[in-house]
């Protein structure tokens, strides 16, 4: 009886342990996306500084950007968002298959996003306005550009995670790798937030 | 209490769909009143970042599940700490800039 008492509290120590340890973890990832946040608001001061007046003759964003195309894209970030939610969600809940399938349905809103940007690129650097047309275009690519970037490596991760649940199925480990995997994901879609507001809505009125 | 702290933080269904919703108004709005220009510039300029704002505390509450209790003091401790300093480099940056103008004597 003793024994028994010895090694549940022996269990519950080491729950215990394994609790901090994930929460310290996902602590650190959350430190990661702070210092990503500061990242993020030096290209769009970079972009609101050059948005005034830099455009040396180049092509008028308010003549390429696409409302309607935007809308496109920020509806697909939004549900990959909502769908990586469903996806913690029935990874705590230790259902394997449907964590599977919302992420495999957030991963292909995820390509969606990214394969309507790079057309929006293609089109833009079509009608004369690339990276190298002048300071407002360098900085408009820079901070889109670094999202996009952004959501490749968290589609990467994504794929990544595939190999590790079909390796271990839904561990500790795994859970914590999800974890910060969820924050990185949803952080984006506010950065998109930002990036729609300040960038294309605003830019159909500079 | 850590197991129901543990729960509390993964958000549920509802907290989700919430999110969404939420997300889609604040989404709508904006882009109605500039596809349509409906409205006078500067009103739509600023319903524009009230709906980003709003829309950015939606999604961290919501969908990020950062609320204001004990577990998330050092999470929200750091985030106004970022805050301030995205404010000093973007409005900073501005208010440098804006000025620069009156500064460099070129014809003024």
């Amino acid at each position: 009886m003793s024994n028994t008492t010895h090694s549940e509290l022996h269990h519950a120590a080491h729950d215990d342990h394994h609790h901090d340890e994930s929460e310290k973890v996902i602590f650190g990832f959350w430190i990661y996306i702070m210092s990503d946040c500061l990242l993020f608001a030096t290209l769009f001061a970079v972009y609101a500084v050059l948005s005034n007046g830099f455009y040396a003759g180049g092509v008028d964003p308010k003549s390429l950007i696409d409302l309607n195309f935007v809308l496109g894209e920020t509806a697909l970030l939004l549900f990959s968002s909502f769908t990586f939610g469903m996806a913690m969600l029935y990874a705590y809940q230790k259902n394997e298959f449907a964590m599977k399938a919302w992420l495999i349905v957030t991963f292909l809103l995820g390509a969606g996003f990214l394969v309507m940007e790079l057309y929006e690129f293609y089109h833009f650097s079509h009608e004369g306005a690339t990276p190298f047309s002048n300071g407002y275009w360098s900085a408009f690519y820079a901070l889109v550009g670094t999202h996009g970037m952004h959501v490749f490596w968290g589609m990467i991760w994504m794929i990544a995670m595939f190999v590790h649940f079909a390796r271990d199925g839904i561990t500790e480990s795994n859970l914590i790798r999800l974890s910060c995997l969820s924050l990185f994901w949803h952080f984006l879609d506010i950065i998109w937030i930002c990036v729609f507001s300040f960038v294309y809505l605003f830019g159909v009125y500079s | 209490m850590s197991h129901s702290a543990e729960n509390h933080s993964h958000g549920s269904i509802k907290e989700y769909v919430l999110g969404l919703i939420l997300s889609i108004v604040l989404t709508a709005i904006p882009f109605y009143l500039a596809i349509t220009k409906a409205l006078d510039v500067k009103i739509t300029m600023f319903i524009i970042v009230i709906c980003a704002v709003a829309q950015l505390l939606v999604q961290m509450i919501l969908f990020l599940h950062i609320k204001a209790d004990e577990k998330n003091t050092w999470n929200i401790a750091t985030a106004l700490y970022s805050l301030m300093i995205v404010f000093f480099v973007v409005g900073g940056s501005l208010w440098i800039f804006m000025h620069l103008n009156h500064n460099m004597l070129m014809g003024h």
